[in-house]
């Protein structure tokens, strides 16, 4: 069988290179109105009177009252109103659509449009628990009791915009008694049962597709749906398409972003300077409706002794809400800031200790045939031992540790160690999703890959193609996959979650084996594959207990840095990655989503400030809102082990999310080495530099 | 409202415009040119790139008066051309096209900064591309095809 990790020329390139690529602002539906959202301007407030101009024939508000079903937007957690009825929670929450041709008739009708708010308390604080969630391991207040010293950290992590190249954008159309959501998206299925519930709808009376999606990092996980939601029922009203396209500014002060969070720790030191207990505390800022929350919750939760065993935890976390735009999913949900907490506390109990740090955190570096942080099991074999060795290797580790050292070098190197659980969190696939995908051959003797799962730019309309082809052992060519629509393929399940190729492409393999034993040249024939949760993995949704993922990818990151001494300026100098990911499918797709995802986690522990002051987003746009440019970046050097899951296909794992997690805590740690200072928040900086070389 | 001429890919064009419209809008909605994409409206992330006389420009920020005389290139016009081939290549090849927002404009800035420098340090490519920001691929795919390009088009360019 040829090398599956072997890198073929992606199936969309030239359509994008050449700008033919449809995405959603270029599509033009026949009759087609513009949308516009007005939004409040209190962060709390009671409505106590919408004044609305007589329009102008041909323009339109739609509102609460136009909403057939019920006004919530369907996420895990139902607390989003569509339309904001009697209440705003949030500085641009969504009251109404004005909708028409003319987008300067629209702007001049929402700016003459007079709401009366009566102004209430808003919160911003970390004050108001709505979810509350802990686990335990062991027996932690034994080792309290029993500890010769209490070490404590605190932790805390800014916001990260996603800043997809692409601003959110949906058109929604009427036709037969059916309303079609086109829109950038990631999960079709989740957008088709939000509008079923708002429109009141069996599920015959909707219809999603994906347009060309101008990347998304989980920004296009969950939002897209209230936009959906919208614009179906407008066009549901007007019975004539209506488009709703957001511009950069709209789209960062309203659409989700990376919780805020505050993370506390307390580790029980025994005699011999062992861990011998964690007790960990995350508070996350959810924003003023919980979505996806409490599932970021329990990653992060569940990520709390990162990659290292420790035999007694006690981790709790509240999801507060604020009065402030929602916070939700963003590529590794909830992990990247657990991670760079984690790792940031086992070097400062290193150092506190007097212990040298690696050598330290090496004591406690999970091995196969561990409990994981739930009380699950490590099944397969963890090679990360190797994998730091390597780094260590590549990068002159230690001789650099001890070169930069010297003080006047201002140059640091830091290390991170990191995890990434593949694919829903506890029972989530098995309970919730479900995922169903199917293959069928072509009476041309073709095979179109019918799955939900989108590609984003990441590459999954090549990789799932890729895998069915190899298993069926024909030319790629011969493989169709086209852009989901809920009318022409099952649910596969969303595609976030680094689940896509692990879960989906699991299921597209499975199905592929038994469209080859069925194979027969000429006529048409349907396979259908179903997930199974394998039997072993058992989890306890109520007390967070066994195993919370059926597998693990893996990751270490090395970072230098040079910070300058007058300015703070910090100068990455070199970045080496090295990744179990089981198997890469295709080499060089998965090259560009480690460089892409590493550098986004660099700029998250770095660059990235976003501040949200008395419930408003400071920054928005891209000029204030700083990302990294090609001059920023630098030549990675990157390598995967060899480590090939049973359960995956081609024995891949999970790759989307991974990278992503272990940027901040090495590049936070390469700092605090080069300037002798604790690192205890991110972004790190010039001015926390500043402020922590002048006050320690 | 003003009658404008330019060259638009290479042929005359006239329309007649508000002044001070953008040409982003221009390009996209009168002359169906959706190539040119929309990111920022700032004129910070350069997804609008277009060549006005062969400088890479975001076209959110200039005027349709500004352009009137001038010769203006958009990726359609552009892809034409065997530079563009040479550059398409390189992008597929070294795999630096990821969700494809930025390509267009990415590929622009590429010709206008191989055309002033056909010979470009890995520097000097990072500095060229500095004006055209990219979420997906961390710009090392971006910066090797540009490489590549530059090599494989000698005398080209």
């Amino acid at each position: 069988m040829p090398n599956i990790s072997k890198s073929i020329p992606k199936q969309d390139t030239a359509e994008k290179t050449s700008g033919e690529a449809l995405y959603i602002g270029d599509i033009k539906l026949d009759g087609m109105l513009h949308a516009k959202t007005l939004r409040s301007t209190e962060t709390r407030a009671l409505i106590k009177e919408i004044k609305i101009p007589d329009l102008p024939v041909g323009y339109h508000i739609i509102d609460y009252k136009d909403i057939p079903g019920e006004n919530y937007v369907k996420i895990i957690f139902e607390d989003m109103p569509v339309f904001a009825e009697k209440t705003v929670n949030y500085f641009g929450e969504p009251i109404l659509l004005v909708v028409g041709e003319d987008k300067q008739v629209i702007l001049d009708i929402l700016d003459s449009i007079e709401v009366k708010y009566e102004t209430l308390e808003p919160h911003y604080k970390y004050t108001k628990s709505v979810i509350h969630y802990e686990y335990e391991k062991g027996n932690s207040d034994v080792a309290f009791v029993n500890a010769v010293k209490t070490i404590n950290g605190e932790y805390t992590t800014g916001y990260q915009e996603h800043i997809y190249l692409e601003p959110q954008g949906v058109i929604g159309s009427y036709e037969d008694n059916k309303v079609t959501i086109l829109g950038s998206m990631q999960c079709p299925y989740y957008i088709k049962n939000a509008v079923m519930q708002v429109l009141n709808d069996d599920g015959n009376g909707v219809r999603v597709q994906q347009a060309t999606t101008g990347g998304a990092f989980g920004g296009k996980e969950e939002f897209p749906s209230l936009m959906a939601c919208q614009v179906a029922v407008a066009a549901a009203k007007l019975k004539r398409p209506v488009s709703l396209i957001y511009e950069r500014t709209e789209d960062i002060i309203t659409s989700t972003k990376r919780h805020p969070s505050k993370i506390k720790f307390s580790a029980a030191i025994g005699p011999q300077f062992t861990v011998d207990a964690i007790k960990a505390h995350v508070s996350l800022n959810s924003g003023a409706y919980i979505g996806l929350s409490g599932v970021v919750l329990q990653r992060a939760m569940i990520a709390a002794s990162g990659v290292y065993t420790i035999d007694n935890l006690s981790i709790s976390g509240d999801v507060y809400e604020t009065n402030s735009v929602p916070n939700g999913a963003f590529r590794g949900f909830g992990a990247p800031q657990m991670i760079f907490a984690i790792e940031m506390f086992m070097e400062h109990i290193a150092k506190e200790l007097q212990q040298p740090p690696f050598e330290f955190k090496l004591r406690y570096v999970a091995e196969k045939g561990d409990a994981t942080s739930t009380g699950g099991q490590f099944r397969d074999p963890i090679l990360l031992k190797d994998m730091i060795h390597k780094a260590w290797d590549v990068s002159d580790y230690q001789r650099k540790t001890t070169e930069f050292s010297q003080s006047g070098s201002n140059r640091g190197i830091g290390i991170s160690l990191f995890l990434h659980g593949c694919g829903f969190t506890g029972s989530g696939e098995q309970k919730h999703i479900k995922a169903v995908v199917r293959l069928r051959k072509n009476r041309d003797d073709t095979v179109t890959v019918l799955a939900a799962n989108t590609d984003m730019g990441q590459g999954a309309a090549t990789t799932l193609r890729k895998i069915a082809a190899g298993v069926l052992e024909i030319p790629i060519e011969k493989v169709i996959y086209n852009k989901p629509d809920t009318d022409l393929v099952p649910d596969s399940g969303p595609t976030v979650a680094s689940r896509t190729i692990m879960i989906v492409g699991g299921l597209i393999a499975r199905a592929a084996k038994e469209l080859k034993e069925k194979w027969e040249s000429g006529v048409e024939i349907l396979v259908e594959e179903r997930y199974k949760q394998p039997d072993f993995i058992k989890w306890d949704e109520d007390t967070l207990h066994g195993d919370a993922y059926p597998a693990y990818s893996w990751g270490v990151v090395i970072c230098e840095v040079e910070v300058d001494p007058i300015t703070y300026r910090v100068d990455l100098k070199n970045l080496w990655s090295i990744y179990d990911i089981g198997k890469a499918i295709d080499e060089r797709i998965v090259i560009g989503q480690v460089e892409g995802g590493l550098l986004q986690g660099i700029a998250y522990g770095i660059l990235e400030v976003m501040d949200c002051k008395e419930g408003i987003i400071q920054q928005k746009n891209v000029t204030d809102y700083i990302i990294p440019t090609a001059a920023d970046s630098i030549n990675m050097y990157t390598y995967f082990m060899d480590n090939p899951y049973p359960l995956g296909p081609y024995g891949a794992k999970g790759a989307g999310e991974l990278p992503t997690v272990g940027g901040a805590p090495a590049v936070a740690m390469a700092i605090e080495n080069a300037i002798g200072k604790k690192v205890t928040k991110i972004p790190v900086t010039p001015e926390y530099i500043m402020e922590l070389m002048k006050n320690g | 409202m003003a009658e404008i001429k330019f060259k638009l890919n290479n042929t005359d064009v006239h329309t007649e415009k508000d002044l001070t419209m953008r040409l982003l809008d221009v390009l996209r909605d009168d002359f169906g040119l959706i190539g040119v994409k929309e990111g920022c409206g700032e004129g910070e992330c350069g997804a609008c790139s277009v060549l006005v006389n062969g400088e890479v420009v975001s076209s959110c920020l200039m005027p349709l008066g500004n352009a009137s005389g001038k010769n203006i290139i958009t990726i359609e016009g552009f892809k034409k051309t065997e530079r563009y081939q040479i550059l398409q290549q390189a992008y597929e090849d070294e795999g630096a096209v990821q969700c494809g927002y930025c390509t267009p404009g990415m590929i622009l800035a590429s010709e206008s900064l191989l055309n002033k420098n056909p010979h470009p340090t890995e520097e000097e490519i990072r500095d060229g591309l500095s004006g055209n920001l990219c979420r997906c691929t961390g710009y090392n795919m971006i910066v090797s095809a540009v490489q590549k390009a530059a090599e494989r088009g000698e005398g080209l360019w």
